[in-house]
């Protein structure tokens, strides 16, 4: 498939996301209040009727703010990792996990900067699913793109092929884990849109949710297939761009004002 | 004659038997820690003897629905078995499951396997964590409250199979 496919195909997201909301719709037997957090069950698992996904406003994004980056890492144990003894600054930050960073572009002709956050952009046709020789690098049927640790065996491909440096090797013995997020040496991690949350019916990220918090709301994150979304109704509204689209990877993650 | 000393020596056997099973903790009735939640429970996800024997094909199974599926509310969970098995050090704190004498590396030292699933996940349930309250707000909302009849305060725990799958489910996301 290529981009070229893309009108028809969303059509036809279009038109599941229709069925699928009057299905829902009629389902719920009247009186019943079913709340949003509530409305997926953990005994369902990922279904492709959904297609989790970002919109992030570039303009909103403040220089030197970190906020969702910080975020980020509480959420996902990162910040539990201890440098290892001896090893020097620049050792330290080139190499421990970074699964959200903020990028800075300048414009050389005008000197504007603008900033944006950058993680795995959930590809539909992921590079780094296509060069993993165990099956490890894989993409969820909801369009979350994430590495299954039990079978990877630490090759580093994935990294290779990612253009968008989303990954992360672990290189060192890991003394300490949240329940939530394992973390080991020899694995290759990444964003995961904050799988565990969103499987227990949140419908926020952690980045999301600390960017709204200080005020700034640059990411959005939402439902690509619900025509209903909060998120899909902003894609329709503004004028948005994938980065490296030349690609054609069709990206979950989408920046507007850039 | 021949009979009685049949009948001592089958003494006998029970009687090294029983001084064997009576000093290791493996092959004791239970190998729970005394201090873990799963001391005051009536019984494991399923019988003892299935799961002492089952327990990594069941983890291996579950495991892959979880991470591929994201099906969740799955039986066997190893997030469960340090749940319910890690043994409280009174200090508000857990010891490591894998630490000497605690459940995990107990059996597993006993039988010389190794015990490689800690390298990447926790050994210890996770504390109060403040990103995950608002997450736990979520499933409060809707679960919190059945789980909250099946035990009363002061009251020992005495839960059925199901019973304690749910509570599985429920505790595991704390
Ligand atoms: S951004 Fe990189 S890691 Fe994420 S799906 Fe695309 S290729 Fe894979
Ligand atoms: S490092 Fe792991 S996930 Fe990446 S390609 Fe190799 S086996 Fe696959």
């Amino acid at each position: 498939m290529t981009g070229k496919n893309e009108p028809n195909d969303m059509k036809r997201r279009e038109f599941i996301g229709r069925t699928v909301l009057a299905a829902g719709a009629a389902s719920v037997a009247p009186g019943i209040l079913l709340t949003v957090a509530n409305a997926k069950s953990e005994g369902e698992g990922a279904s492709s009727d959904i297609r989790w996904g970002m919109l992030i406003d570039s303009n909103k994004c403040v220089d030197n703010c970190t906020a969702c980056v910080d975020a980020c890492e509480r959420e996902n144990g990162i910040n539990l990792l201890q440098r290892p003894e001896g090893q020097g600054d620049e050792m330290w930050n080139a190499q421990r996990p970074q699964w959200i960073r903020k990028v800075k572009l300048r414009d050389r002709q005008t000197d504007e900067v603008t900033n944006l956050p950058m993680m795995c952009q959930h590809c539909e046709f992921p590079p780094c699913v296509d060069v993993c020789p165990t099956g490890a690098s894989f993409k969820r049927a909801d369009g979350i793109v994430m590495v299954d640790r039990h079978i990877c065996i630490g090759c580093r491909y994935c990294m290779m092929a990612c253009p968008y440096k989303a990954r992360s090797f672990i290189h060192k013995n890991v003394e300490k884990q949240t329940v939530r997020s394992p973390r080991g040496k020899g694995c290759v991690e990444s964003c995961n849109l904050c799988v565990h949350r969103i499987d227990a019916g949140a419908t926020t990220t952690a980045c999301q949710d600390a960017c709204e918090k200080d005020g700034h709301k640059a990411i959005l994150f939402g439902d690509l297939k619900d025509p209903e979304s909060q998120l899909s109704k902003a894609l329709k509204e503004k004028s948005s761009r994938q980065i490296r689209a030349d690609l054609e990877l069709n990206t979950g993650v989408r920046y507007t004002s850039l | 004659m021949h009979s009685s000393t049949g009948i001592l020596r089958t003494l006998g056997l029970i009687l090294a038997g029983s001084i064997a099973l009576l000093s290791s903790p493996v092959h004791s009735g239970t190998a729970v820690t005394p201090g873990s939640r799963a001391a005051g429970m009536e019984s494991c996800v399923a019988p003892t003897a299935e799961i002492r024997r089952n327990h990594m094909d069941y983890l291996k199974h579950d495991r892959n629905r979880v991470v591929h599926e994201g099906v969740r509310d799955v039986k066997h969970s190893l997030a469960g078995c340090v749940e319910c098995h890690a043994e409280k050090d009174g200090n508000g704190g857990y010891h490591p499951i894998n630490a000497d004498g605690q459940f995990c590396s107990g059996c597993h030292e006993h039988l010389a396997v190794n015990l490689t699933c800690f390298q990447c996940h926790s050994k210890e349930p996770d504390r109060k964590h403040s990103d995950a309250a608002s997450l736990s707000g979520i499933r409060n909302a809707g679960q919190r409250g059945r789980l909250g009849l099946l035990i009363k305060l002061n009251e020992a725990p005495a839960l059925s199979s199901e019973e304690m799958a749910q509570l599985h489910a429920l505790s595991r996301e704390e």
